[in-house]
C-alpha cells in the first residue's frame, strides 16, 4: 500500500489484520492457518473459545510455538515451524489429513491471497512465469473448507490492484472466498457481490472503491478497522 | 533381533534399486523423511529416477544430493518452487529435470489410491486452475471434479518412529505425513526407524501401518540427520 500516502497512513499492520481475523472467527471453529500473515491469527485467539488449529500435515490442537531448546522435530504445522500440542490433540497422515480437508471438516481456512476476484475467486500459489511458487495444500483447502478467509494487502506495491473482476494470476479455487481482510477493509463476499463490511480508521468506503476493480456494495455504513501500538 | 526383514545397513536395504525406478518418498518439512537412507541413495548407482516427494528438496542435502548428481529425471512433487528448493530450480530452468506438481491432497489421495485399488477418482481440487488442465472434469451431485488416477511407485523409501522385527510400525507426531500411505502403494517399501523392537512389543491396536506393507527395515545409522535447512 505503498501508492497513496492517506492509505498506507490509514493501513492496518499485519497484527491488526491477524487480531481482526481473529475476532471473526466463530467460538468451537476448526481453522487452517496458512502461511504468512495467517500464521499470526493464531496468536489472537483465546484458548477458551474452543477454536482448534488443524494442520495438513497432520495436526489437530496445534498449540504454539515453543519456548527455544524445546522443539521437538517430529512435531512441525505446515509452515514447518516447531509447535507444541494441546489437551486434545491428535495427529495423522496426509491421506487422513486431505480426505478431512475435501470432506467438508474444516471450517475455515484462513490464506494469504496475491488477488481475489468479484466471485471470490483465489489466487495465491504463483504468479506468471516460470519456476515460481508451489501449490502445496493450497487447492484442497480453497476447493474443502467450508469457508475461506483470504487475507492480502488491498494492493501491490506500484499501486496495482489486487482486488479484481478477474484474477489475472494462475487460480488456486474458483468461487471460494467467503471473506477478504485486507490492510484497509474487511469485505464479504455474498451471491449478490462483495459487500463492504468495514473501512480503517481515517478512510471512507470511496477510497476503497477506488483501488477496488469490481463495485463494493455496503449494507449501511461500513464499521471501523481499528489501528494498535503493534511492534 | 533379525528377520528377514531387518537389514544391516542403509546400504544394504536400497542396494537394488534399479535404473528409472519410481520412488515414493516421505516426510514433510524437516519431519519423517529418511535422511540415512536417502545418503545411501547418493553412493548407490540407481539413475533415471523419478522422485514422489511433498517438496522439491532442501538446501544442497538429502534429495538435493541425488539432484545434483543428475540421477532424478522427473520429480512429481506438491510444493516445486519453494526458496529452499533452490537445486530444483535450478535444473528445472536448465530444462535438466521433468516436473509434475499437483495438489498436495490430489497427490495423497492418488498415491492412497494405488494402495488400495482403486482405479480411480473424482476430487473437487483443482477445478477451473492448472491443475486440472487437460483432465477430465465432470458434475457429480452439481459440484465440477476432476478425473485422478493412482499413482504407485516401484519402491517406496520411508521413515517411521519405530518398527518391530516383523514390520510393523509406529509414527511419532507429525512425522507421519506422507509415510503411511506410500507404504501402502509400492511392491517394496523400505523404512528408516529410529527403534527396532521385538514382536509384540507394539500392541496390535498401536500399529500405524501394518507389517504387510512393510519389506525391508532399517535402523537409521545417524538419527541426527537433517537434510532439511
Amino acid at each position: 500500500m505503498a501508492s497513496d500516502p492517506k492509505l498506507e497512513n490509514c493501513a492496518l499492520k499485519p497484527a491488526d489484520i491477524a487480531r481482526r481475523v481473529a475476532a471473526e472467527l466463530p467460538d468451537g471453529a476448526v481453522v487452517n492457518l496458512g502461511i504468512g500473515i495467517p500464521t499470526l491469527v493464531g496468536n489472537y485467539v483465546e484458548a477458551g473459545r474452543g477454536v482448534m488449529f488443524m494442520a495438513e500435515n497432520g495436526i489437530i490442537g496445534a498449540g504454539p510455538r515453543p519456548e527455544p531448546g524445546e522443539e521437538d522435530k517430529d512435531y512441525i504445522n505446515a509452515s514447518r515451524e516447531p509447535i507444541t500440542t494441546l489437551p486434545g490433540a491428535s495427529v495423522f497422515g496426509h491421506a487422513d489429513a486431505f480426505a478431512m480437508i475435501r470432506g467438508g471438516h474444516i471450517d475455515i481456512a484462513i490464506m494469504g491471497a496475491l488477488q481475489v476476484s468479484a466471485q471470490g475467486d483465489l489466487a495465491n500459489w504463483t504468479v506468471p512465469g516460470l519456476g515460481k511458487g508451489g501449490i502445496g495444500g493450497a487447492m484442497d483447502l480453497a476447493a474443502g473448507a467450508r469457508e475461506v478467509y483470504a487475507i492480502m494487502t488491498h494492493t501491490m506495491k506500484d499501486g496495482g490492484l489486487k482486488l479484481l473482476e478477474d484474477c489475472t494470476y494462475p487460480l488456486t479455487a474458483r468461487q471460494v472466498v467467503t471473506k477478504l481482510f485486507t490492510d484497509i477493509a474487511f469485505i464479504e463476499f455474498t451471491p449478490d457481490g462483495p459487500i463492504l463490511r468495514e473501512v480503517a480508521e481515517g478512510l471512507t468506503a470511496d477510497d476503497v472503491q477506488a483501488v477496488s476493480e469490481p463495485r463494493l456494495h455496503t449494507n449501511g455504513p461500513p464499521g471501523a478497522l481499528t489501528r494498535e501500538e503493534t511492534p | 533381533m533379525t528377520s528377514d526383514k531387518v537389514y544391516p545397513s542403509s546400504k544394504a536395504a536400497i542396494a537394488d534399486i534399479p535404473d528409472g525406478a519410481t520412488i515414493l518418498l516421505g516426510g514433510f518439512g524437516g519431519a519423517g523423511i529418511p535422511e540415512n537412507l536417502l545418503v545411501a541413495m547418493a553412493d548407490h548407482p540407481a539413475r533415471d529416477l523419478t522422485v514422489v516427494t511433498n517438496h522439491a528438496g532442501f538446501g544442497e542435502r538429502g534429495l538435493a544430493v541425488l539432484l545434483r548428481q543428475r540421477k532424478v529425471r522427473k520429480i512429481i512433487c506438491s510444493y516445486a518452487f519453494h526458496r529452499s528448493a533452490f537445486v530444483f530450480r535450478e535444473l528445472f530452468l536448465e530444462g535438466k529435470i521433468e516436473l509434475e506438481q499437483l495438489p498436495q491432497g490430489t497427490m495423497a489421495e492418488r498415491i492412497r489410491a494405488a494402495g488400495a485399488g482403486i482405479a480411480a477418482f473424482y476430487t473437487p481440487t483443482g477445478v477451473g486452475t492448472q491443475a486440472a488442465e487437460g483432465k477430465e472434469t465432470r458434475t457429480i451431485n452439481g459440484r465440477e471434479t476432476v478425473l485422478e488416477h493412482p499413482l504407485a511407485g516401484d519402491v517406496a523409501i520411508i521413515k517411521a518412529h519405530r518398527a518391530d522385527s516383523t514390520g510393523n510400525l509406529t509414527y511419532r507426531g507429525t512425522a507421519a505425513n506422507f509415510n503411511p500411505v506410500m507404504a501402502t502403494a509400492a511392491p517394496l517399501t523400505i523404512v528408516e526407524v529410529e527403534e527396532i523392537v521385538d514382536p509384540g512389543v507394539i500392541a496390535p491396536e498401536s500399529v500405524h501401518t501394518p507389517s504387510i506393507y512393510v519389506q525391508r527395515v532399517v535402523r537409521g545409522e545417524d538419527l541426527g540427520l537433517r537434510s532439511e535447512t
